[in-house]
């Protein structure tokens, strides 16, 4: 069921050091990240107790309100589910990024649901549009009358906190055909320009909703132009890139980055190539849970690393 | 009439799949086509209309359809996941087509319309216009 997750291009970005891991089910694990090099340091329930201190924030994504085919007929009640296990966190997050689909049709009762439910975790919640947030017939407009306050272009911003540089993305606004995510170069030069004064020592979290790197360039995804925000982003010590998208978890590490894909609370998607399609995949009801969840990403103050955990809605 | 053979085809090979198989092998060719004349005239309600495009498991079927000019292509999404038909240059762009929605389009003028999803761009097709 595990395939390789992520194609190897040959970039040979920093050390050759690479770790994939693909989790299907079950408990998450821990990742910690030492120079670059990540080693798992125990199971959840290990994890949360040892993560008691330091800056954490959590990531939710493809929450697809909406969605009631038969991969999940009510996409609005595993959310409920997820954002009850947030509530019931010991220590509260300090924020949510969301990695985009928050509905499934840019409906703005869609919105409407998806903001109740979400306003109920008590947390600030920062958002980048998926695809599916941005077929309204003005396309986008809701997406950014809603959440695009102080955005730039379709979306894309960043911010400080705690001493770490987030930047949201926006990769799924005038796709070309046959093409992949696709950044363009307003938002590639913005960028460049938000990176300009802040020094190699900065950790940086960017996020958006496809991969960023190539994951499965069948199935679109990927994005066209992200190796050139990579390239931006190379100098830095630490980097941790989280994305959606694609409803399962994929974690790799490339020198001082790590690539993090989150489960979505919606419906699961197939392994790459494993199916005729990247469509929704029909579990049995009784597993659905163990193939939705959340990842909370602690930062443990000074110069040590990023260590992202996965829960699932099951676990 | 090349329309109408390909059906005859298309209808024959089914049949042949269906329940047909050891009768066609036996009985020759003959027979086999008198045979998949009568299913295309029984099948005429539900055929599928010669100018649709369906969308299903993220592919557009056929992936290159020729027409007349004037005529009206329909574009039917069968997925669970909305689509979107994009022509390359934005002659024709559809609204998200949820599962069962469809899209139609009338091509006035002859050319070549290279089309992809706008959500799921490795998606793409081809109508020629002649």
């Amino acid at each position: 069921m595990a395939r390789k997750g992520f194609e190897d291009r040959g970039q040979g970005l920093g050390r050759r050091e690479v770790l994939e891991c693909m989790v299907w089910a079950g408990t998450g694990v821990l990742w910690a990240v030492s120079g670059g090099v990540p080693h798992s340091v125990g199971m959840i329930g290990d994890a949360l107790a040892a993560e008691s201190t330091g800056f954490t924030f959590l990531q939710m994504s493809d929450s697809h309100v909406g969605f009631d085919k038969a991969a999940n007929p009510d996409a609005l009640g595993t959310l409920r589910e997820a954002v009850a296990k947030v509530k019931a966190m010991p220590i509260k997050p300090s924020f949510i990024i969301h990695t985009g689909d928050i509905t499934h049709l840019s409906k703005p009762a869609e919105f409407d649901n998806a903001d109740k439910v979400f306003g109920e975790t008590g947390v600030q919640i920062h958002y980048v549009p998926g695809e599916h947030d941005i077929i309204d017939e003005e396309r986008g407009k809701a997406y950014l009358e809603r959440y695009g306050k102080g955005s730039k272009g379709a979306g894309w911003y960043s911010y400080d906190d705690h001493g770490i540089h987030f930047i949201g993305l926006v990769n799924v606004v005038d796709l070309k055909g046959g093409g992949l995510g696709n950044l363009g170069a307003e938002q590639l030069a913005w960028l460049e320009a938000d990176l300009k004064d802040k020094s190699n020592s900065t950790p940086i979290v960017v996020f958006a909703h496809i991969p960023l790197q190539v994951i499965y360039k069948e199935w679109g995804w990927g994005t066209e132009d992200g190796m050139q925000a990579l390239n931006l982003l190379k100098r830095f010590g630490s980097v941790t890139v989280l994305n959606g998208h694609i409803h399962q978890l994929a974690q790799k590490v490339e020198g001082n980055m790590t690539f993090h894909t989150a489960l979505s609370t919606a419906f699961p998607q197939p392994a790459p190539g494993s199916a005729p399609s990247p469509g929704p995949m029909r579990v049995p009801a009784d597993k659905l849970r163990t193939f939705l969840g959340l990842s909370t990403v602690s930062v443990v103050q000074g110069n040590k690393p990023l260590a992202i955990i996965d829960t699932t809605l099951a676990g | 009439m090349q329309i109408l053979i390909s059906q005859l085809r298309f209808a024959a090979a089914k049949l042949v799949l269906n329940r047909g198989l050891v009768v066609a092998l036996v009985l020759g060719p003959v027979i086999g086509a008198m045979l998949a004349f009568g299913a295309v005239a029984a099948q005429d309600a539900t055929k599928k209309d010669a100018n649709e495009i369906t969308i299903d498991n993220f592919t557009f079927t056929p992936k290159e359809l020729t027409i007349a000019v004037g005529t009206t292509v329909k574009w039917v999404n069968h997925d669970d996941i909305p689509h979107t038909v994009v022509e390359k240059k934005t002659t024709f762009r559809s609204k998200a087509l949820d599962t069962d929605d469809s899209y139609s389009f009338t091509f006035t003028s002859a050319g070549t319309f290279d089309y992809f999803c706008g959500l799921h761009p490795h998606m793409v097709g081809q109508v020629i216009v002649k």
